[in-house]
């Protein structure tokens, strides 16, 4: 494996500081018991700007530690939560977001989001908890399909947002002038 | 500042806290992966009373922990309240035979079968909670890095988990602020706006926040590099500390157990134990 | 003749980002065991001088460079940003940002970890290092622990552990109240002292850093370097003010007076001023001249009282208490006191984020108790102290509609509103801009109009000028007058003795969670002892009236802002 870059390590801390700090405070849904979890709009973002280890480990160390300090870690939707991050970072790899954003790569994004919670919550947190908990399937695929649903929503609709908002800050002055 | 309810690490003289991070760390993995593997009601019961013993040695007191208690209950009466609203049969499929006890309503028979899959599975959940918060509350948060290093993870990827630990506190105390100024602008999260609204109103807080945090990648990762990070293929750790007989002795014990779960529970061919037939 | 141990021969670099280059031809030799101040205002490239010597430039920040860059005796090109950390030592501006390790212990010995010294030698060595900057007794403590002057003294251990012969420090007063700053520049004397590394330091607070001697003083200007020059001599000239530098106050009052600033006056520190008695004579003479001006000011009507004020994160201890004042209309008012003495918590109580355990706040008459945020926001506006924290909306003209568009208002009111504010602040040309495309300064104007948009009739700034250079920090200043002349009211929390002099009338000192005065800011800055309690530190007219035999420093100063704003500006 290629050596991370020491800014990647920075990336990784921080951005799993980010993920931990938001999945601590909840954003309550009109669904009673459900909340909106911005952190992962936030590790989206992250893993298109870092790419895909970052992605993963923000995931990864991110949700070890909300689980860790709230009631125990259940490892598989930790590694949902990294698996999410991971494919976000490959499908985005190639989108040059310093270089401006366009409709393309929003949807280019949004494709990358919509891949990756899908496999994440429809897929790798089911099949391991059928694994290693032996939870009933049909119960499993319910709430994996109501916390993929509502990760991609949140993804979609604040990863989107804040990407389009990301890239008007780094566009250079160019030819702007003063108007009366 | 409210403080967030969370876990965190305890200063305390126990044996536990004795132990070196790596063996904790060691222990709580392979503690995982016993409780995973096995759905054999007689390893459970034993890995559950070991656990307590350890949780009495650690010297924490269930008020430490009674805020993560209270969550890791309410987690666990949801799980099951789920599981048996999609599957109240599932029980009787796992061990082949159907004892009803009594009826609610329509399919929703209550049957031993289910009954004993259900306390299986909270076993399984319980037996890992006391070992993980220990870890976590007998660990010094310094020790994590060398301890994943020791374990022959990356020391990049064990000092990212020390940047988390490092910049959790600034990261709440800067989304805190930042979220007072924007609710005196009228943005408010947990208002009864629409969802949609809601979820377009929380990018007027995650914009400056997510801004500040490139901006603080940058400045940290400079200042490690010109402090040489990722000079050298190792590094060593100031707060790192020798293995002691105590250590060796409590990661030969996790061994053992874990040989025993594995054992027992593939014996005959099933993780389950089933006394029904 | 000594080798110099940094050497820039025409040396000249273009950021890979920038379309101009930020440096042109330097030519400046640093000699082992000298203090070097490079000064100069935000943009002038010092920062860029900087980040050549310890080789950020071009490892971390490619670039295009010309002529030589020699550390050490080497070329920086050649040689590796982990090679360059053995020789030269950062002190970075943001304390936060370098203190890496999760306790001060493991921060300091960071360094040692990376070049992999056994752990029995790196204890030895994080002690010894620990004790010479006196924070041995906090190894265990975490950042959010300590003080901001502790962080500074963590920060100069974390980089003396690797015995450098070269240390240099960027803006290490930006973050620092008065205090803490001079007890860093003594620090940083001691270390001199000790180590014999050189010290190069970059700053534009100049007074600041005179505290302690600097053999030369490098001023840049546009990327060049306008002056290298004996301190004594750079500060009888006229260049620091010509490029937008605040010279020490002592001198500026010595100008007025009529004194010329002279070699032979040791400019270099108040407490070494060797005046002659006709030069006193003349500070008196100005003195009573200007002594017949002042007047004292009336109040306006009753706007915020604040009674019996108490507030505690935990129970049983209070972050603030007996908290007594009243502000008036068309005030502007400076709060001041040592970081961590309740400013920011007394803001937050006013604005509402917090509750008081008791104690009223009112706004003319009417207590504020049962109202929300959102509703105190109408009468009272909060701007943090960076932008960048607040500035939530790419486009400037969505950031100042923000508020109204969340209150419902009507698209034609909004329109008027958001255009009438932005006049106001002086935006209007900009209003189809995206806020990154301004500097901090109007950036901090974008985010005074988010506020000024609801209409609040009172406005209080966290630090409104912190790490400001002079020329920005005359800018914001300057608007915030204008703005309070209009009519508003203005609350600003600070620890910069200058703005509190200078801009307002009145300062309300904490210390410790308590009010200890209410008064005119030349009164509190002239009392030695609601100085030191305070964390403050005396201006140095203060210092020169005594000097010059004038008993009542209070009014000398008073004399000197009086001159100030009437003839000067």
């Amino acid at each position: 494996m290629k050596k991370l870059s020491v800014k990647t390590v920075v990336a990784i801390g921080i951005g799993a500081a980010l993920f931990f700090v938001l999945g601590k405070v909840s954003i309550p849904t009109p669904v009673p018991n459900t909340y909106i979890s911005l952190q992962y709009a936030v590790q989206a973002v992250f893993a298109a700007l870092f790419g895909p280890i970052a992605g993963l480990l923000i995931g990864f160390i991110g949700h070890t530690l909300i689980d860790a300090t709230s009631y125990g870690p259940w490892w598989s939707w930790i590694i949902a939560s990294a698996f999410a991050g991971l494919v976000i970072g490959v499908v985005t790899m190639k989108l040059d977001i310093n270089e401006g954003i366009d409709t393309r790569k929003i949807v280019h994004f949004n494709v990358a989001q919509v891949i990756a919670h899908l496999l994440s919550w429809g897929l790798v947190a089911p099949c391991l908890d059928i694994l290693i908990y032996s939870e009933p399937i049909e119960k499993l695929f319910a709430q994996g399909l109501m916390a993929g649903i509502s990760n991609m929503v949140t993804t979609g609709i604040v990863g989107s947002l804040l990407l389009v908002a990301y890239a008007k800050t780094v566009v250079r002055k160019g030819s702007l002038s003063k108007e009366d | 500042m409210a403080k967030v309810a969370i876990l965190s690490y305890i200063r305390r003289e126990s044996p536990v806290h004795a132990l070196t991070g790596t063996t904790k760390l060691i222990f709580f993995l392979a503690w995982s992966v016993a409780s995973m593997v096995t759905y054999d009601t007689r390893v459970l019961l034993c890995m559950l009373m070991i656990s307590a013993v350890v949780f009495k040695i650690s010297r924490i007191r269930i008020r430490d922990i009674s805020i993560v208690l209270g969550l890791a209950a309410v987690f666990l009466l949801l799980n099951n309240l789920f599981v048996y609203l999609f599957a109240p049969e599932y029980g009787v499929e796992l061990y082949e035979s159907r004892t009803v006890l009594f009826t609610i309503a329509g399919p929703y028979t209550v049957t031993l079968q289910q009954l004993f899959y259900h306390l299986n599975m909270t076993m399984k959940v319980i037996c890992v909670v006391p070992v993980a918060l220990l870890f976590i509350a007998c660990t010094d948060p310094s020790e994590f890095a060398a301890s994943l290093a020791s374990i022959g993870v990356s020391y990049r990827i064990g000092y990212s988990v020390s940047l988390a630990l490092r910049y959790i506190p600034d990261v709440q105390r800067e989304y805190h602020n930042i979220s007072q100024a924007q609710q005196a602008r009228g943005i408010d999260l947990s208002g009864k706006d629409k969802l949609f609204t809601r979820l377009k109103n929380s990018v007027a807080i995650l914009l400056p926040l997510i801004l500040s945090s490139l901006n603080r990648i940058e400045t940290v990762s400079n200042a490690m590099e010109l402090r040489g990070f990722g000079k050298n293929k190792k590094r060593t750790w100031y707060v790192k500390r020798k293995m002691q007989r105590n250590d060796w002795l409590t990661i030969g014990f996790v061994a053992v157990v874990l040989v025993i779960d594995l054992v027992v529970t593939f014996w005959d061919g099933s993780r389950y134990f089933n006394p029904f037939v | 003749m000594t080798t110099p141990v940094i050497s820039f021969q025409d040396y000249g670099f273009q950021y890979m980002s920038q379309a101009e280059p930020t440096l042109h031809h330097i030519n400046l030799d640093i000699y082992p065991g000298e203090r070097v101040l490079i000064a100069g205002t935000s943009g002038s490239g010092k920062s860029t001088i900087g980040n050549c010597i310890n080789g950020l430039i071009p490892f971390a920040y490619p670039g295009k460079s010309t002529g030589r860059l020699l550390v050490d005796g080497k070329e920086t090109q050649e040689s590796s940003i982990f090679e360059l950390s053995h020789v030269v030592g950062t002190v970075l501006q943001d304390t936060d940002g370098q203190f890496i390790g999760l306790t001060v212990g493991e921060d300091i010995a960071f360094a040692p970890e990376n070049d992999c010294v056994p752990q029995e030698e790196m204890k030895q060595l994080v002690d010894q290092v620990a004790g010479l900057v006196d924070i041995v007794h906090h190894l265990e403590y975490a950042p959010h622990e300590l003080s901001g002057g502790q962080k500074q003294r963590v920060s100069l251990a974390g980089v003396m552990v690797e015995e450098v012969k070269v240390l240099l420090f960027d803006e290490p007063l930006a973050n620092l109240d008065p205090a803490a700053g001079r007890t860093t520049i003594e620090l940083i004397d001691m270390v001199h002292e000790r180590t014999g590394a050189a010290v190069i330091i970059i700053e534009h607070r100049l007074e600041d850093v005179l505290w302690r001697r600097m053999d030369r003083i490098i001023l840049m200007h546009e990327g060049q370097i306008i002056a290298d020059m004996p301190t004594a001599r750079l500060l009888s000239g006229n260049l620091l003010l010509q490029h937008g530098i605040r010279e020490p106050l002592y001198l500026t009052a010595l100008r007025y007076a009529g004194v010329e600033i002279r070699e032979a006056l040791n400019p270099e520190h108040v407490d070494g001023l060797q005046l002659q008695q006709e030069d006193k004579e003349q500070v008196r003479r100005w003195y009573h001249s200007q002594r017949v001006g002042i007047r004292q000011e009336q109040h306006g009507q009753e706007l915020l009282q604040i009674r019996d004020l108490k507030f505690g994160y935990t129970p049983d201890t209070y972050t603030l208490q007996d908290v007594n004042f009243t502000i008036y209309k068309g005030e502007m008012v400076s709060i001041v006191g040592r970081n961590g003495a309740g400013k920011s918590t007394l803001a937050k109580l006013i604005c509402g984020f917090e509750k008081p355990v008791c104690g009223t706040i009112s706004m003319e008459g009417r207590d504020l108790k049962g109202d929300t945020i959102k509703e105190r926001a109408a009468y009272i506006g909060y701007v943090m102290q960076n932008p960048n924290q607040m500035i939530s909306k790419p486009m400037i003209w969505d950031e100042v509609e923000m508020a109204l568009v969340q209150s419902g208002m009507p698209k034609e009111e909004r329109t008027r509103r958001v255009e009438e504010t932005l006049k106001i602040c002086g935006l209007y040309p900009f209003r189809n801009w995206p806020v990154s495309a301004l500097s901090f300064g109007q950036k901090k104007r974008v985010t005074i109009a988010s506020i000024l948009v609801q209409r609040p009739q009172i406005i209080i700034l966290d630090e409104p000028t912190a790490g400001q250079d002079y020329h920005h920090y005359t800018e914001i200043m300057d608007f915030l007058k204008e703005l309070n002349e209009k009519g508003y009211t203005i609350l600003m929390i600070t620890h910069d003795m200058h703005l509190m002099l200078e801009y307002t009338k009145r300062a309300i000192v904490f210390s410790d969670g308590r009010m200890l005065a209410d008064n005119t800011a030349a009164h509190v800055l002239n009392n030695p002892e609601l100085v030191q309690a305070a964390n403050l530190k005396e201006t140095s007219l203060y210092t020169l009236s005594l000097a010059c035999g004038i008993e009542e420093p209070q009014v000398f100063t008073e004399c000197f802002i009086g001159y100030e704003q009437k003839e000067v500006r």
